[in-house]
């Protein structure tokens, strides 16, 4: 079962796993914006084997309470405007079931995804790593550690990173990573998510219609 | 100043050792100064062993190995780093031991030699100020492995000239290392980013959010490193991110950088990582890179 409400982050194109879904009768995708919303849609939800709710930046328990069994979170990791990793953040309870979670797990490996399981906290893993990184990137920046182009290119040559922070901040948005970063800010009150200036910069930028 | 012809590496091991292979890699006459004989002997014997490698694997022609060898001097005597135009410190990361150091080289090398400190957390400026020179006096922090890695922060204290860090500069690029200047901060660019992400890896760990091999895969997966932090942390080893997390920490204060009390019971465990078979995972061997 593959239910779409609004725009989703982690499958904004065909793929196979929504293919899989739309056929599958034990497992229930919850996709796009208002996911959590169509869990109400579902009937008898007890008899699904897993029921997928995709994930912004909240807990799955806004959705589905704290004791549900065969109902997990998820979010495909993808950063601004690039497009989705392989990468699939799979949210899990205590309440949830090994069966519900096998199932999960069995239907996101089959569709060529690599799942890390992680329980339920705003943010998640990736996130709740690499915004306070990146906001040490930009703050450093400002300080004038470095330049940008050689912050980014110690990481690559002595970390092996890909590519440097400010470069794929730049590249993927830094308003998004504004978004993300205040959401996980009014989540856990930590300095290390507030939002850089050069974050708040581009957001209010983008408020404003100059970017 | 005149072109620099004689490096010194004052320290010898695995970091001084290494940075001794680059510079007499790249054709400078290399004196290597340790107070244990011992130590410069397993160092002399790694770099053989290092050098017969890159033979073997097609990146160094034969004869170099011997040329290489050739170039470079030990020493357990001060007196001998007299020729020296530069000096490159590795020694233990304790002020007052680079302040002796830098001492006894100030009274043996010419006043145009340049002083240099391989340093990851300590000040340039700090250090700088117990060496006798501190006009001629940068900070080249080298990665390990050093000749595989070609990264070298560079950092002026606030006495350096320009034409002295100018000079190291060029240098480090005649070594065949890609320099990047940094200000002088604790940690410099690389610890002052890496130590506190992976502390905050740990910390997903203490609190149960995830097990270290799905957090390594999620940020492998996710975000292309090469290496999860947690991996990382164990071929580091849990005694090293402490040691940085101290020195970091009680520089800037920052909570990020503060050691999680996960890591001292990991130690107490006997937890170290790769070294000692077992820390975020189980090794069956005590394997390096790629192992």
């Amino acid at each position: 079962m593959l239910i779409e409400r609004g725009g989703s982050r982690s499958f904004p194109a065909p793929h196979p796993l929504l293919d899989a879904a739309r056929d599958h009768a034990s497992i229930a995708l919850l996709i796009g914006e208002d996911a959590g919303a169509a869990l109400a849609g579902i009937d008898a939800p007890g008899r699904m084997a897993a029921i997928l709710i995709e994930l912004g930046t909240e807990c799955l328990a806004v959705h589905a309470g704290e004791g549900a069994a065969n109902i997990l979170g998820f979010a495909r990791f993808r950063l601004g405007d690039d497009p989705p990793s392989d990468l699939v953040e799979l949210v899990r309870q205590g309440a949830t079931s090994a069966s519900s979670l096998a199932a999960a797990q069995a239907f996101l490996d089959a569709a060529g995804l690599s799942v890390a399981l992680c329980n339920d906290i705003a943010g998640r893993i990736i996130d709740r790593l690499v915004r306070p990184y990146f906001n040490a990137a930009l703050t450093k920046l400002d300080e004038g550690l470095a330049t940008a182009a050689d912050l980014d290119l110690t990481v690559r040559l002595g970390l092996g990173y890909p590519t440097g922070p400010i470069a794929l901040l730049e590249r993927s948005g830094l308003a998004h990573h504004f978004d993300v970063s205040a959401a996980l800010l009014a989540a856990y009150g930590e300095p290390a998510y507030a939002p850089a200036r050069r974050a708040r910069v581009a957001k209010e930028r983008k408020l404003r219609g100059k970017d | 100043m005149a072109e620099i012809a004689t490096v010194g590496v004052a320290g010898s091991g695995t970091m001084g050792a290494g940075i001794a292979l680059v510079a007499a890699r790249a054709g400078f006459r290399t004196i290597v100064l340790d107070q244990s004989r011992d130590t410069l002997d397993r160092a002399r014997r790694q770099s053989e062993g290092f050098l017969q490698r890159s033979v073997e694997r097609g990146r160094l022609k034969a004869g170099e190995v011997e040329r290489i060898l050739g170039d470079t001097v030990s020493t357990t005597r001060i007196e001998d780093m007299a020729p020296c135009d530069i000096v490159i410190e590795a020694v233990f990361e304790d002020l007052a031991v680079k302040h002796a150091v830098f001492a006894k080289l100030d009274a043996v090398c010419g006043p145009h030699a340049l002083f240099a400190s391989n340093t990851s957390t300590l000040s340039i400026t700090e250090i700088a100020a117990g060496s006798g020179r501190e006009d001629r006096f940068v900070g080249m922090h080298f990665c390990l492995p050093a000749p595989l890695m070609k990264l070298v922060e560079m950092s002026p204290g606030l006495k350096t000239s320009d034409h002295s860090f100018d000079a190291a500069w060029r240098f480090c690029e005649a070594m065949g290392q890609r320099p990047v200047k940094t200000k002088d901060r604790p940690g410099f660019i690389l610890n002052a980013l890496l130590v506190p992400f992976n502390n905050d890896a740990i910390r997903l760990v203490e609190t149960g959010v995830a097990e270290p091999a799905d957090i390594d895969r999620a940020v492998q997966r996710g975000l292309g490193y090469p290496m999860g932090p947690l991996a990382l942390i164990d071929l580091v080893g849990l005694d090293t991110q402490l040691l940085l997390c101290e020195a970091l920490h009680g520089r800037t204060n920052d909570p990020r950088a503060a050691c999680p009390p996960l890591v001292r019971r990991m130690i107490a465990a006997g937890y170290l990582g790769r070294k000692t078979g077992q820390g975020f995972y189980r090794y069956e061997r005590d394997a390096m890179f790629g192992g």
